[in-house]
C-alpha cells in the first residue's frame, strides 16, 4: 500500500513537473468563441500548453475576476467595459518587448476611444449586433429593428433576445430616435416602454441559441452577426438583418489581468494571435472580422462576400460604434434593463 | 480532573465547530450585511447603508416618475411561480414515486437491489446533460414533435420550451429519485401481515390502501416531499435552460442580480427571502410530523 501511494505521488509529481517546465497559460474567453486549432498551433510552436474557460457576459466575467483567485491570466471585454477593467486596475499595459507584432493591429482600430493607442488590448474579433430572421416564417423587410421591437403576428412568440444589456439597449435607443448614451428621459421612457411592451412577445432570453435557431426553435432574435452566420450556414432560410435606425458596432479585445500567473506566456499569446494567419483562424472558427492587417488573405472563401460580414453600402452608415457610457447613464440603462429581464 | 477531560471535549471538538461557523454562519452573514448596502458600480457592493434592496424587493418605484410606487408585481410574481412549480413538482414526484417505490418494495428481496441500483442511474450523469437531454425531448423539432408529426396527432409542433411546463417536465424528472428512496425505505419496513389482516376483515383494495399502507408510509412520504420541495425552491439549472431567461424561479431572479441586473444588494435580499420561506416550509413540515405522532399516541 505504501508503496502505491508513493509511486503515485511519484506520479503526481512529474506530471506537473512537465507542465511546469514548458507553462502554461489560462485563458478566460466568451463561449465557443476560441478556435481549437488556433490552440494547438501555439501549443506546438511554443510548448505553452493553453486552458480555456467560458463566460457568457461581460457582466460574469468582471464580477468572476474581481473577486480574485480565479487563476486566470487572459480575458477578452468587450470595448463598452473595457474602461472599468483599465481604471480599476484589473488588466496591465501590454508589454511590448514581447507584444512585437503590435504593428499589425490595423490603423483604424489603434487609436480607439476605449483603449487609446491600444496600451493594454489587442483586437481579438469585432462584430455588429443586428436581427435573424427565419426568411421561410417571416418574409418582410429584415433590415428593420421593429421585427423585435414591435413583432409582426407571424413572429410572436417566437423571438430569443441575447441578454446582453449593451447591445439591446443600443438598439433600443436608436429604434427610438436616440443617440447612443443619451440623456434624453423622453427618448429613455420610449425605450423603457417599448422594451417592456415586445417583452411579451418574446419567447426567451437567452444565450447559445445558434442550434435553436437553426432547429427553428426560434424564428427571430437579436443576434451578432458572427453566429449568425454560423447559423446560416447550417439552414439558409436564416438570414441576418442591419436594423436601418441604427445597430451597434462592438469590438472584443484581449488583455492580459493584473494578478496573472503567467503573464510572460499570457504576453506571447496576445503576440501571437496578431500574427495574420492565427487571427484568421480566430475568424474562420467564430466567423466575425478581427481588425487585424493582412488576416482577410487567410480567411475562408464563405467569408470574404457573407452578408454577414460584407455590409451593403445604404447599410454602413447606420453603424455605430458604441462608446463607454458615464455611470449616470449606465446606471439608467442597468435599471430599465433589470425591468425588462424581470 | 473532570475539568480537565471537560476542556478536552471542547478542543477536540473546536475544529467542527470552527468549520461550522466559518462555513455556515459566516457566509449567511454576508448576504445579510450585504442586502443592507449601496449596489457598487457595475456589480460589487459600496459600503453605504441603504434599505433600497429590502425597498425593491416588495415594491418598484417607477424610473422616470419616482413619486409613483407599486407592488413589485414582477418579483411576487416569481414567488408565486416559485412556489407554485414546486408544489406542483412534489405531487407529481409523490404520484410517480409511490407506485415505482411500491413496484421495488414487492419484488423479491435479491432483485430489490437491482431496481434500487437503476433509480441511482441517472445520479452518473451531470444534471446540466441531463437538463440539456430534455431540451432536445421536447423542443420544436425533438423527439416527442417529430413521432407525434409522424403518427399524425398534431398538425403544427407543440410549443413546450420555454414555458412553466418545461421547468416542471425537467424538476420533476431530476428530483424523483429522491422521493422513491425514502418511499422505498419506509415501505421496506411496512408489514404485509397488516395489509392481509385487512382483506381478511374485508376491507376493499381502496380501503387497505388508504387505511392502512398510506398511514404506515407517510414518513417516506413527508422525508420525500422536503427532499423534493426544498431543492425545488432553490431550483436555478433546470428553469435556466428550460424556461429560457423567461420562466424565471428566484434562484434565477437572485443569479440575475449578481450579473446583468448588477444589484448585489437586492440580489443577496432576495436570498435571504429565499432561506425565510425554506425554513417556513420545514417547519410546516415538521409541525405535521409531530402533530401526527401525537395523534398516534393518543389512540393507544
Amino acid at each position: 500500500m505504501k508503496k502505491l501511494i508513493a509511486t503515485g505521488l511519484a506520479a503526481v509529481l512529474t506530471t506537473t513537473g512537465l507542465a511546469s517546465a514548458e507553462g502554461v497559460v489560462n485563458l478566460y474567453n466568451w463561449g465557443n468563441y476560441t478556435s481549437p486549432e488556433l490552440l494547438t498551433k501555439f501549443e506546438a510552436e511554443t510548448g505553452i500548453k493553453v486552458n480555456v474557460t467560458d463566460y457568457d457576459s461581460n457582466d460574469t466575467a468582471l464580477a468572476r475576476i474581481r473577486q480574485g483567485g480565479h487563476g486566470f491570466d487572459i480575458v477578452v471585454p468587450s470595448n463598452s467595459y473595457m474602461q472599468t477593467w483599465i481604471s480599476e486596475g484589473l488588466i496591465v499595459p501590454l508589454d511590448k518587448s514581447i507584444v512585437s507584432n503590435h504593428g499589425n493591429i490595423a490603423p483604424e482600430w489603434v487609436d480607439v476611444d476605449f483603449d487609446p493607442g491600444r496600451a493594454y488590448s489587442v483586437p481579438w474579433q469585432w462584430g455588429t449586433t443586428g436581427v435573424i430572421v427565419n426568411t421561410s416564417v417571416y418574409k418582410g423587410d429584415i433590415n428593420d429593428a421593429a421585427v423585435i421591437f414591435s413583432p409582426p403576428d407571424e413572429l410572436k412568440g417566437k423571438i430569443n433576445v441575447i441578454p446582453e444589456m449593451s447591445d439591446v439597449m443600443a438598439l433600443a435607443i436608436y429604434y427610438a430616435g436616440g443617440e447612443s448614451c443619451t440623456t434624453d428621459m423622453a427618448v429613455m421612457r420610449k425605450v423603457r416602454d417599448t422594451l417592456v411592451e415586445a417583452k411579451a412577445h418574446w419567447k426567451a432570453l437567452d444565450y447559445g441559441t445558434v442550434d435553436a435557431h437553426v432547429a427553428g426553435d426560434f424564428s427571430a432574435g437579436i443576434y451578432w452577426n458572427g453566429a449568425t452566420m454560423r447559423a446560416r450556414l447550417q439552414n439558409a432560410d436564416l438570414a441576418y438583418g442591419y436594423p436601418k435606425t441604427g445597430y451597434p458596432i462592438w469590438m472584443d479585445s484581449a488583455t492580459v489581468l493584473a494578478d496573472a500567473q503567467n503573464p510572460e506566456n499570457a504576453m506571447k499569446f496576445i503576440n501571437f494571435i496578431l500574427e495574420p494567419e492565427n487571427a484568421a483562424m480566430i475568424s474562420n472558427f467564430a466567423r466575425y472580422a478581427n481588425g487585424v492587417t493582412g488576416s482577410e488573405a487567410f480567411m475562408d472563401e464563405v467569408m470574404r462576400a457573407a452578408p454577414e460580414i460584407v455590409v451593403a453600402p445604404e447599410l454602413a452608415a447606420a453603424g455605430r460604434f458604441s462608446p463607454a457610457c458615464s455611470q449616470e447613464v449606465n446606471d439608467l440603462q442597468s435599471q430599465i434593463w433589470t425591468e425588462v429581464l424581470q | 480532573m473532570k475539568r480537565d477531560s471537560h476542556r478536552w471535549k471542547w478542543i477536540l471538538v473546536s475544529p467542527a465547530l470552527v468549520v461550522l461557523i466559518l462555513a455556515a454562519s459566516g457566509p449567511l452573514l454576508i448576504v445579510a450585511v450585504y442586502s443592507v448596502l449601496s449596489p457598487g458600480n457595475m456589480g460589487g457592493v459600496s459600503w453605504e447603508f441603504s434599505t433600497d434592496a429590502w425597498f425593491r424587493v416588495f415594491f418598484k418605484r417607477d424610473i422616470f416618475d419616482p413619486e409613483n410606487v407599486t407592488l413589485n408585481a414582477d418579483h411576487l410574481a416569481v414567488f408565486r411561480r416559485t412556489l407554485w412549480l414546486s408544489f406542483q413538482t412534489t405531487l407529481i414526484c409523490a404520484a410517480l414515486g409511490f407506485p415505482t417505490a411500491w413496484f421495488i418494495a414487492t419484488r423479491p428481496v435479491n432483485r430489490r437491489m437491482v431496481w434500487l441500483f437503476l433509480i441511482t442511474v441517472p445520479f452518473w450523469t451531470n444534471l446540466l446533460i441531463r437538463t440539456f437531454a430534455i431540451q432536445e425531448l421536447i423542443r420544436n423539432t425533438g423527439t416527442l414533435n417529430t413521432v407525434l408529426l409522424w403518427l399524425g396527432v398534431i398538425r403544427q409542433p407543440l410549443e413546450l420550451m420555454y414555458s412553466d411546463f418545461a421547468v416542471l417536465l425537467g424538476m420533476s424528472y431530476v428530483f424523483l429519485p429522491l422521493m422513491v428512496l425514502p418511499l422505498y425505505a419506509a415501505m421496506d419496513k411496512l408489514d404485509f401481515r397488516l395489509v392481509e389482516a385487512g382483506y381478511d376483515l374485508y376491507a376493499s383494495r381502496l380501503q387497505v390502501l388508504w387505511h392502512v399502507i398510506l398511514p404506515l408510509v407517510k414518513p417516506g412520504f413527508i422525508a420525500g416531499s422536503i427532499l423534493v420541495f426544498i431543492p425545488s425552491i432553490g431550483a436555478y439549472v433546470t428553469p435556466r435552460v428550460l424556461g429560457g431567461g423567461r420562466s424565471m424561479m428566484m434562484g434565477n431572479l437572485i443569479g440575475l442580480q449578481f450579473g446583468q441586473g448588477r444589484n448585489w444588494p437586492l440580489g443577496s435580499a432576495l436570498a435571504m427571502v429565499l432561506l425565510v420561506i425554506v425554513v417556513v416550509a420545514l417547519v410546516f413540515y415538521l409541525r405535521i410530523t409531530t402533530r401526527e405522532a401525537g395523534g398516534r399516541d393518543g389512540q393507544s
